[in-house]
């Protein structure tokens, strides 16, 4: 036998599965061949995911005094207390809290507050951007102006204002509680102007395109062409900037909670834990610092350099 | 002999001014370009009336008024008697609007390149909540492309194919009139037929009356019974197809047959037209064709000619007999 059977050589006529057809898409092309890409992104998938499930994976519970012993205060990482006789994998802080339990923890309120932030300036800035290209006129004047004032301000001082701002009118009894929701306010508010920028120059292209004039010619409102028609058209730079965004707004928290306005101490987030450790940098206790810094430095590297990639695989002139 | 399609009068000015601040500081005056002026015609059910001139003669606005993406400024479009500018009624509106559809010029830029090609299809149908249960498929079999192609999106298809693709949309609704701007322009010549009979065949099947736009003398010969050439927005001559390419009456149209390719002619035996089409922000006075005409006298330069009848042909020239 030296012909292979017939059925060997035939072509698959089955249509690939729609895993296999993604996988083979160019967006996965261009990923599979971004070692950069896939470093980070492996990175960012195992933070988020320690991060979600860090009440399983944390040996203790920073937020339960009950669990605490002040006795184990300062324990370097890796050492047996010399009073308790426990060991801690990278030591406790000042208060005898597990640093690698706190900064689990800790990333869970950091990229709790960075995602809430970036979708809500993501919401506001794409319904004002898509708003302002479509309408025009007056609406996009007065839309694009104030988005122009807020850039002249920094984004962080933008931020303090309105934390300030939500400080003064909440309630003093609920304030621990509120400092999540006002930081993501404060980040969300700061930073949409870049979205609805972008979403506008966009929708200003995509409006005149003849596919647009189809949806109106059919008796399309202006309400169902911008959600059905443009804004599908708009998305992606949309997801560039969310993933930098993200990186930024993860930053921006980490900011205002190293300043002292962000999330409370008995509530510690990545930035607060820095806070609290440069206190005791130049006592030696160095752990309780660089352990949470080195997170937020490798939590926004990644995220920021998987944005990078995201821009210039979404980026048609560069393919 | 009845109208379906009536233009009268009509006139569409664009204010192309730079923004007030700048015509303050700068001393500009307001900058208004006139892209239709007093431009008159009717198209009789059934048939195929085409527009033909250069780029910026104002043939897409006209089309664009008459479906109403683009409100006149002056003169009005009645479709079986109801103009879509001015009718309140919003049943009427509703009427006219799914008796009436479009074919784009760029078939890449014409559908969203975010929806399934069945969604495209039924869309017009969608709108007004009607069944469009096997509609996209049928409707695909209908302009020969395959049932199986409603999952696929508009960028697996070629460029004839996706002409194909709004031809079909277009039918959807079930209308009576489709304007067609330049259907066949940015496709291929081996293509550009195969379109262009199948918009024929549809015609003949479904009893459609085309207001067809284009450029090109070839394209329109084929497919027009009626003709109106258009210069600078003015509508310069006006006769059935046969008659205007035996006997062109206005010099314009004379030189746009002498300007067009022809397979006998080799080399540089062909005269191209002399001149550019004028700026239509500062027309010329009179006859808009009077700097390139080579028959223009005195009185073109002054006077702006009206439409006259002379035979089947109505042509806008002082001269033409």
């Amino acid at each position: 036998m030296t012909d292979a059977p017939l059925s060997e050589t035939q072509i698959s006529t089955t249509a690939p599965s729609r895993m296999k057809r993604m996988w083979d898409s160019d967006f996965m092309w261009s990923f599979r061949h971004a070692p950069v890409a896939i470093v980070s992104a492996i990175i960012v998938v195992f933070l988020v995911l320690a991060a979600v499930f860090a009440p399983l994976i944390a040996p203790f519970d920073p937020f339960n005094p009950a669990t605490l012993n002040l006795l184990n205060g300062f324990t370097p990482p890796g050492e047996a207390n010399a009073f308790t006789g426990d060991t801690f994998f990278l030591g406790t802080d000042d208060q005898g809290r597990d640093v690698f339990s706190t900064i689990l923890y800790g990333m869970r309120i950091s990229l709790f507050v960075g995602f809430s932030a970036v979708l809500l300036a993501m919401l506001i800035g794409v319904t004002l951007g898509l708003i302002a290209g479509y309408l025009g006129g007056w609406t996009e004047t007065i839309i694009m102006r104030i988005a122009d004032i807020q850039l002249t301000f920094p984004s962080i001082l933008v931020a303090m204002l309105i934390f300030g701002i939500a400080k003064g009118v909440t309630p003093a009894e609920y304030r621990d509680q509120m400092a999540i929701w006002v930081l993501i306010l404060a980040i969300g508010l700061s930073d949409w102007v870049q979205f609805a920028r972008v979403v506008r120059g966009t929708t200003l292209v995509e409006k005149n395109k003849e596919y647009v004039q189809a949806a109106k010619l059919i008796g399309r409102s202006r309400f169902s062409i911008m959600l059905r028609h443009i804004l599908p058209n708009v998305l992606n730079p949309v997801l560039v900037i969310a993933t930098i965004s993200l990186a930024l707004a993860i930053i921006a928290e980490a900011t205002l909670s190293f300043l002292g306005v962000g999330a409370p101490p008995t509530k510690p987030s990545l930035g607060t834990l820095i806070r609290i450790g440069q206190e005791f940098m130049f006592s030696g206790e160095w752990w309780i610092l660089l352990f949470p810094a080195a997170t937020l430095l490798a939590l926004a590297l990644s995220i920021n350099l998987l944005g990078d990639w995201l821009r210039d695989a979404l980026n048609p002139r560069l393919r | 002999m009845s109208a379906l399609i009536s233009v009268r009068n009509l006139t569409r000015v664009f204010d192309v001014s730079k923004p007030w601040l700048n015509r303050v500081i700068e001393r500009l005056p307001k900058a208004l370009l006139t892209a239709v002026s007093d431009v008159s015609f009717e198209i009789e059910e059934k048939t195929v009336y085409a527009l033909v001139g250069e780029s910026g003669s104002g043939k897409s606005t006209i089309g664009k008024i008459v479906v109403g993406l683009v409100p006149p400024s002056n003169g009005a479009v009645e479709i079986s008697g109801i103009d879509l500018a001015t009718e309140r009624d919003d049943r009427k509106i509703e009427t006219v609007r799914s008796d009436i559809q479009m074919i784009f010029q760029d078939p890449y830029a014409s559908l969203n390149p975010r929806w399934r090609v069945r969604d495209i299809i039924a869309e017009p149908v969608a709108a007004k909540g009607g069944d469009t249960n096997g509609l996209a498929e049928r409707l695909l079999e209908q302009v020969g492309l395959s049932a199986a192609d409603a999952s696929k999106y508009p960028h697996e298809f070629s460029g004839g194919q996706r002409q194909r693709i709004c031809i079909a949309r277009a039918l959807a609704s079930g209308p009576k009139i489709i304007v067609c701007d330049e259907p066949t322009s940015a496709l291929d010549v081996s293509v550009q037929s195969q379109v262009l009979n199948l918009m024929s065949d549809l015609r003949e099947d479904l009893g459609l009356t085309y207001l067809f736009i284009s450029h090109d003398l070839t394209v329109v010969q084929h497919m027009a019974d009626r003709i109106g050439v258009l210069y600078l927005g003015r509508l310069v001559e006006e006769a059935p197809r046969d008659a205007l390419f035996a006997k062109p009456r206005h010099p314009y149209t004379q030189m746009l047959f002498d300007a067009a390719p022809r397979m006998d002619a080799f080399g540089r035996e062909v005269d191209p037209p002399k001149g550019e089409i004028p700026d239509a922000i500062n027309p010329p006075n009179g006859c808009a064709f009077h700097p390139r005409c080579p028959l223009a006298v005195d009185r073109c330069s002054k006077e702006r000619p009206e439409m006259r009848m002379i035979g089947e042909t109505r042509v806008a020239c002082h001269l033409a007999e």
